[in-house]
């Protein structure tokens, strides 16, 4: 009788991840967001049809984790190697995956030319509030009394200016077509931010201009909290400065229920 | 085919040339003195299916060349003096991940903002890498006219052939003269040698990272040697100088660019006088023709450099000739550009030794 | 056989496209020629200048020493340029506009009045064309034939403009030969 059972595959490893062991501290958010692409990437067949663009920052090496075709950008400009990759294979799935100092702090300027031109491209931001790779820094996008080892007494506006929301920013240029913020702290959570990548990644296939997806992600290393401390601060905490949710849809898709 | 004989100015022949040798992008950001050259291939390149960005900084649009030479493309980027040194980080970067691209200087007058006037204080930045790390950047300088236009085409093939960037350079003087210009034979792109590294999905083959990131420092050793064999290799293959009536002189004026045309007329000059002069002009600064000149440097001769500088590729002249013959350098900074008659009052105090124009160099 | 000529004048004057017109009446009849402009911030006061070289060898500096021809269309190109004019050079001024006279006794001097032959021909906006035109029959630089061909391909494009141009050349050509 056992021959004849019929065995389904119902959960397995994203064939747009090569099976490597990431360098990622425990709890870290990328791990999860790496998953997510991948997955999006799998379901809609485009692998090898894709090139990413990594940032400068934790996932500097994620080319060593992507199974597609990658180009490592200088500190600031995935959106403007992306744009000369996009330029010469137009019918290409190009994404870049950025953390906030790579995206809104050193790279600001090619962040916000490449989203106004509506180049078709995908961002993937990852938000946590602190420069990571060097070791707990303040970021752009770190929030007011966060505590960093550049603000030792937590972001104060006088003295260190105000957090940026870049997306928000983004938001109101004609070239973005959808921006959606989602966060990495719940399995709802998660797959809220795997259909908004999804919708991302459609939408820059059907031509519509500049996408991005905001991840707030849990960084515990360097907020110096447990894993579960970090998805309760993100829920209670920094959502207070990111609200989640929807900031821009121009796509015209009507959405699932 | 050849093209006809056109009347252009130097920046325009860049472009036009660029275009011939099957360039189809270019990403760059205005700045004067170059600015006919983004200016014309803003209309050029779509007329050939190919794509213009006027990007929102310099640093924007070498990486745009990047990308779009990771993805496999023809690509060139120009600007001039500070915007150079804005894409320096972009230019180290494609170094290290052997990726080709030419990128056109139309050298001004500096430090800082400097000036827009025709200069050639570039040189160091040029030749002795610019940006970070171990890494060379092959160096074309044309003459302007002509040559302006064959030597875009050898940029794009060495590029090619060695995977690295490729720096022209010009400079103000040069991008604004016209001159008669006939375009070698147009390449199509598609004719161009398939390349195996770059991207462009990774449908039936496995993906491919291209980057400069090795954190393992004997890895880094390792790549750091693979380019320098190149760069040797490079250094001994691709060396290019030209020379004028050098048979019997009894000075060796050493000059590139633009300062070589004015030094050409000051050694008509000269010889009108009855000196026996004679031009030793560079054409690749890196690599820089060093054994061809040390050759030269013999049986009595002197040996005189002219730049539109305060004296940087002197020291070349000085690695390549040493004590085998006595040095004299002339060199006017800030965008003033002497006259033939300077450079022939130079060469008379050099041949007296009197120390009026110019100065003697200590080695 | 070598002749450098500096043009120079207010922007407006049409003195950038003198030097286009010989220049490429020269390349047409295969000399070798370099077109030297001022540009930039030089240009931004008002003034324009440009020196043109032709030769039937190598040019090898497009910067001249002392260039053989001048034209100053204005006073400060008069006393910007002369002291650099090659010892018995020849100055062109354009007597409608410069009163003074070059002080140099060892150089030529031209006097066109560009204005009012321009405005024999139908515009004032002419001059430039009168000039180039009495340039070239002084320096025999160019025939006729030649510095007309040189200004319809300078102009490509512009073809509107070639009948009055043309004129005004063919005026600067009669001024020299006929003295009048």
């Amino acid at each position: 009788m056992s021959a004849e059972v019929a065995y389904q595959k119902v959960f397995g490893y994203p064939e747009s991840l090569k099976p490597a062991q990431t360098h990622y501290c425990p709890g870290c958010g990328h791990s999860i967001a790496h998953r997510l692409v991948a997955e999006c990437l799998d379901e809609l067949g485009m692998r090898e049809k894709t090139i990413g663009v990594p940032p400068v920052g934790c996932a500097v090496l994620a080319y060593n984790y992507f199974n597609f075709d990658m180009v490592e950008a200088p500190h600031g400009r995935a959106l403007a190697v992306a744009t000369g990759i996009k330029r010469v294979h137009p019918d290409k799935l190009v994404l870049t995956y950025q953390g906030d100092g790579d995206l809104a702090a050193i790279g600001t300027a090619e962040t916000i030319h490449a989203a106004n031109r509506g180049e078709k491209i995908t961002t993937i931001f990852i938000n946590n509030a602190i420069y990571g790779m060097t070791g707990g820094q303040m970021a752009p996008t770190t929030t007011l009394g966060q505590v960093a080892t550049t603000a030792p007494g937590g972001r104060e506006p006088e003295r260190h200016g105000r957090p940026i929301d870049i997306s928000r920013m983004l938001a109101v240029s004609d070239g973005t077509v959808y921006i959606e913020r989602c966060s990495l702290t719940s399995v709802k959570n998660i797959r809220k931010a795997k259909k908004a990548i999804m919708k991302a990644f459609r939408a820059q296939l059907d031509g519509l201009g500049f996408t991005l997806v905001e991840l707030l992600s849990p960084c515990p290393t360097n907020w110096k909290m447990t894993p579960k401390a970090a998805w309760e601060w993100i829920d209670t905490e920094m959502v207070k400065t990111y609200p989640l949710g929807v900031i821009k849809d121009n796509t015209g898709y009507e959405d699932k229920k | 085919m050849p093209s006809e004989k056109m009347l252009m100015r130097g920046s325009n022949v860049v472009g036009e040339a660029a275009v011939r040798a099957g360039c189809r992008y270019y990403f760059g950001y205005p700045i004067t003195p170059q600015n006919e050259l983004p200016e014309y291939l803003s209309w050029r390149l779509p007329e050939v299916g190919g794509t213009f960005i006027q990007a929102e900084s310099e640093i924007a649009s070498i990486n745009m060349v990047m990308g779009a030479a990771a993805a496999g493309a023809r690509v060139m980027t120009s600007s001039s003096s500070p915007g150079i040194a804005l894409k320096q980080e972009g230019i180290s970067y494609m170094a290290g991940q052997e990726l080709p691209c030419v990128v056109a200087n139309m050298m001004r007058g500096g430090p800082g903002l400097g000036n827009i006037a025709p200069s050639a204080a570039d040189y160091f930045q040029a030749t002795r890498g610019g940006g970070n790390g171990d890494y060379r950047t092959p160096t074309l300088a044309p003459a302007g006219g002509q040559e302006l236009a064959e030597m875009v085409f050898v940029a794009f093939d060495l590029a090619d052939t060695y995977r690295t960037p490729v720096m022209l350079l010009g400079d103000g003087l040069m991008g604004q003269v016209m001159e008669p210009v006939v375009f070698p034979d147009p390449i199509d792109p598609a004719s161009l040698p398939q390349k195996d590294y770059i991207l462009d999905g990774c449908e039936g083959r496995d993906p491919r990272a291209i980057y400069s990131l090795i954190l393992d420092p004997p890895a880094l050793m390792e790549h750091n040697l693979k380019l320098q064999a190149k760069y040797d290799l490079i250094a001994e293959k691709e060396v290019r100088y030209d020379t004028v009536e050098l048979d019997d002189a009894e000075i060796i004026v050493v000059a590139y660019g633009t300062a070589a045309r004015i030094a050409e007329e000051a050694v008509h000059e000269l010889r009108a006088q009855g000196h026996a002069a004679g031009i030793f002009r560079p054409i690749t600064l890196w690599p820089y023709p060093k054994q061809q000149l040390r050759e030269l440097a013999r049986d009595g001769r002197k040996v005189a450099v002219f730049e539109l500088s305060l004296g940087q590729m002197v020291e070349d002249v000085i690695l390549s000739v040493g004590e085998r013959a006595p040095i004299y350098f002339y060199g006017v900074p800030g965008g003033v550009i002497p006259t033939p008659a300077d450079v022939t009052d130079f060469l008379h105090s050099a041949l007296a030794d009197d120390g009026k124009v110019g100065r003697r160099i200590e080695v | 056989m070598i002749a450098r000529t500096t043009f120079a004048g207010f922007g407006g004057q049409g003195v950038l496209l003198m030097g286009y017109v010989l220049s490429h009446g020269a390349m047409l009849k295969d000399l070798n020629v370099t077109y030297f402009p001022s540009y930039g911030a030089e240009m931004r006061g008002g003034t324009a200048n440009c020196t043109v070289t032709l030769s039937d060898r190598k040019i090898a500096s497009p910067v001249a020493s002392h260039p053989e021809y001048l034209v100053a269309m204005n006073y400060p190109s008069l006393a910007k340029f002369e002291p650099l004019v090659a010892p018995n050079g020849t100055i062109f001024l354009n007597s409608s506009l410069v009163e003074e006279d070059p002080q140099r006794d060892d150089v030529k001097v031209v006097k066109v009045p560009t204005v009012e032959l321009a405005r024999e021909v139908g515009s004032e906006r002419a001059g430039n064309m009168v000039m180039i035109g009495a340039v070239c029959a002084e320096t025999g630089l160019l025939s006729l034939e030649e510095t007309i061909a040189g200004m319809k391909a300078a102009l490509k494009g512009k073809e509107k403009f070639f009948e009055l141009n043309q004129k005004g050349i063919e005026r600067g050509f009669s001024f020299i030969k006929e003295g009048k």
